[in-house]
């Protein structure tokens, strides 16, 4: 399956771009070799039941986990990784990983610090922004995403929906290439799920490039720009929303969509 | 009121600050016991905080030497450890010195103190601090990595703190230990509240009072380590719901 976007020959850069993608747990091979472009603007969602790596391939791109072999660059600068699949360069990680922000499932916002200091933290502490600019950023990205006056609160006193909306904003606040989400809602009571996703609506309609874990078919189906179907591992099909969710040719895709609902 | 008192109790007027009266020598052990605490328990801190993260992330040969540190420590009895180290390492020391030429020293006995207790305090603070850095979640720390905060900020700025939390009630615990395993320093002649309280009685005879003396001040060292220990872990547990500070 090909991108129609590819075959008119693309001409905007590559943000984030996989290569034969291969990682082991142990005897448990999880990806089998996957691939995977973004170019700037892309929103790129994966979707797959459980177990079927969509996850673990998400959390390569930012080396969270190694990959076991295979080719990562971002920017297109290529990572330079070890014959074991290990990043060679641990400064060249963090220098890529400042230009990634995540979005994990179980929000990690910081507990022991507030909402507006979760914002700043990165900015500040390893970005080298005065403390000023980050804080009168943060208080307009706090802002966007509805929660300018829980700017001074910790984020146990908040919702979930809140906390995620808090997260993003952290995300945002490091001015990424690129977002990256770790199924944002799975951990959300579903009255919580809509003010999270309006909040990523909005990015993907600023053209912000993003890579969507999820398991909110209808929504992917929405934002997405190119959807790719993870099973056991192997892309099991991919391409644009319209034809992946319209017209599934794989067999397990049509019948995970049936399931899924 | 005062004057009823010692009339009462007339042993009471050992304890006044000048001679013939005790007082003075009290607390100049008291303050010698809270010094060797305060130096012991920071050195404790100092090589648990590295010992902790030695035994959770170091090679092998690393865990290994620190396996065998923390058991060793913890297996011989304190007073045992105290005269051992003391002994033979102002022992070595000297051996060393004079080998290389020096005129052999005499270890100052807060500095041999503070070292003493300070080694047995490392092997307690290892585990102690070791179990609080694993019940730090560990998606606090990724998150830290996943936007590029090098390794050893993420540890001064994310798990540090938030392990704090899971440490105080223990640290507390090994805090009233050091201000009380400075007793045992008494037995190689340092001059901490233990001793002076038993010159002091045996020089008069009056031993209730002195030790009944020597026991309100230990009571007092604990009661204050309580308060600062509450405040230090409400603050630590800044964010978390339902958390009254604990402690006292």
């Amino acid at each position: 399956m090909k991108d129609t976007a590819a075959l008119t020959k693309d001409q905007r850069p590559e943000t984030i771009s996989i290569t034969g993608l291969h990682k082991s747990f142990g005897s448990l091979e999880v990806l089998k070799g996957v691939s995977l472009t973004a170019r700037e603007g892309d929103v790129v969602a994966i979707i797959g039941g459980s177990g079927s790596g969509k996850s673990t391939m998400l959390r390569c791109i930012n080396f969270l986990e190694n990959p076991s072999s295979g080719r990562i660059a971002i920017g297109g600068e290529e990572v330079a990784l070890r014959a074991d699949g290990s990043p060679a360069n641990r400064r060249q990680i963090e220098h890529l990983r400042q230009s990634l922000g995540m979005v994990f499932q179980q929000f990690n916002l910081w507990t022991h610090k507030t909402v507006l200091e979760n914002l700043i933290e990165v900015p500040v502490h390893v970005l080298g922004v005065p403390r000023a600019d980050a804080v009168a950023r943060a208080r307009k990205l706090l802002e966007r995403v509805g929660l300018a006056e829980k700017a001074d609160v910790y984020p146990a006193f908040m919702s979930g929906g809140q906390q995620q909306r808090a997260a993003i904003a952290r995300a945002l606040a490091i001015e990424p290439r690129a977002m990256l989400f770790d199924e944002p809602t799975s951990a959300l009571d579903p009255e919580l799920v809509g003010e999270v996703l309006g909040v990523i609506r909005d990015l993907a309609a600023e053209g912000r490039t993003m890579i969507l874990v999820t398991h909110e078919m209808k929504f992917a189906r929405e934002v997405a720009s190119h959807v790719i179907y993870l099973h056991n591992g192997r892309i099991e099909e991919e391409g644009p929303p319209e034809s992946l969710f319209g017209n599934p040719k794989s067999e397990r895709l049509q019948q995970f969509l049936k399931t899924v609902g | 009121m005062l004057e009823t008192l010692t009339e009462a109790f007339p042993t009471l007027s050992l304890l006044a600050w000048e001679p013939p009266g005790w007082g003075a020598n009290l607390v100049r052990g008291l303050v010698n016991s809270i010094q060797i605490a305060l130096g012991a328990f920071g050195l404790g801190l100092l090589i648990g905080t590295g010992g902790a993260y030695g035994k959770l992330y170091g090679g092998p040969v690393m865990r290994d030497m620190l396996a065998v540190y923390t058991t060793v420590v913890r297996a011989v009895p304190e007073l045992v450890l105290i005269l051992i180290l003391y002994f033979a390492v102002t022992d070595l020391v000297n051996q060393a010195l004079v080998s290389f030429g020096y005129d052999r020293v005499q270890i100052s006995g807060v500095a041999a103190g503070i070292a003493v207790l300070g080694v047995v305090q490392g092997a307690y603070a290892t585990e102690v601090l070791r179990g609080a850095i694993l019940a730090v979640p560990v998606g606090q720390l990724e998150a830290a990595r996943a936007m590029g905060m090098p390794v050893l900020k993420a540890a001064r700025r994310i798990t540090l703190p938030l392990m704090l939390a899971n440490a105080i009630p223990g640290l507390a615990n090994l805090w009233l230990i050091a201000t009380k395993d400075t007793a045992l320093l008494a037995i190689v002649g340092f001059a901490e509240l233990t001793l002076q309280t038993r010159q002091a009685a045996s020089s008069t005879k009056a031993f209730l009072t002195f030790f009944l003396a020597a026991g309100v001040l230990y009571l007092l060292i604990t009661l204050l380590s309580g308060v600062i220990f509450g405040r230090v872990e409400k603050w630590a547990r800044r964010g978390q719901p339902g958390s009254g500070g604990g402690g006292r």
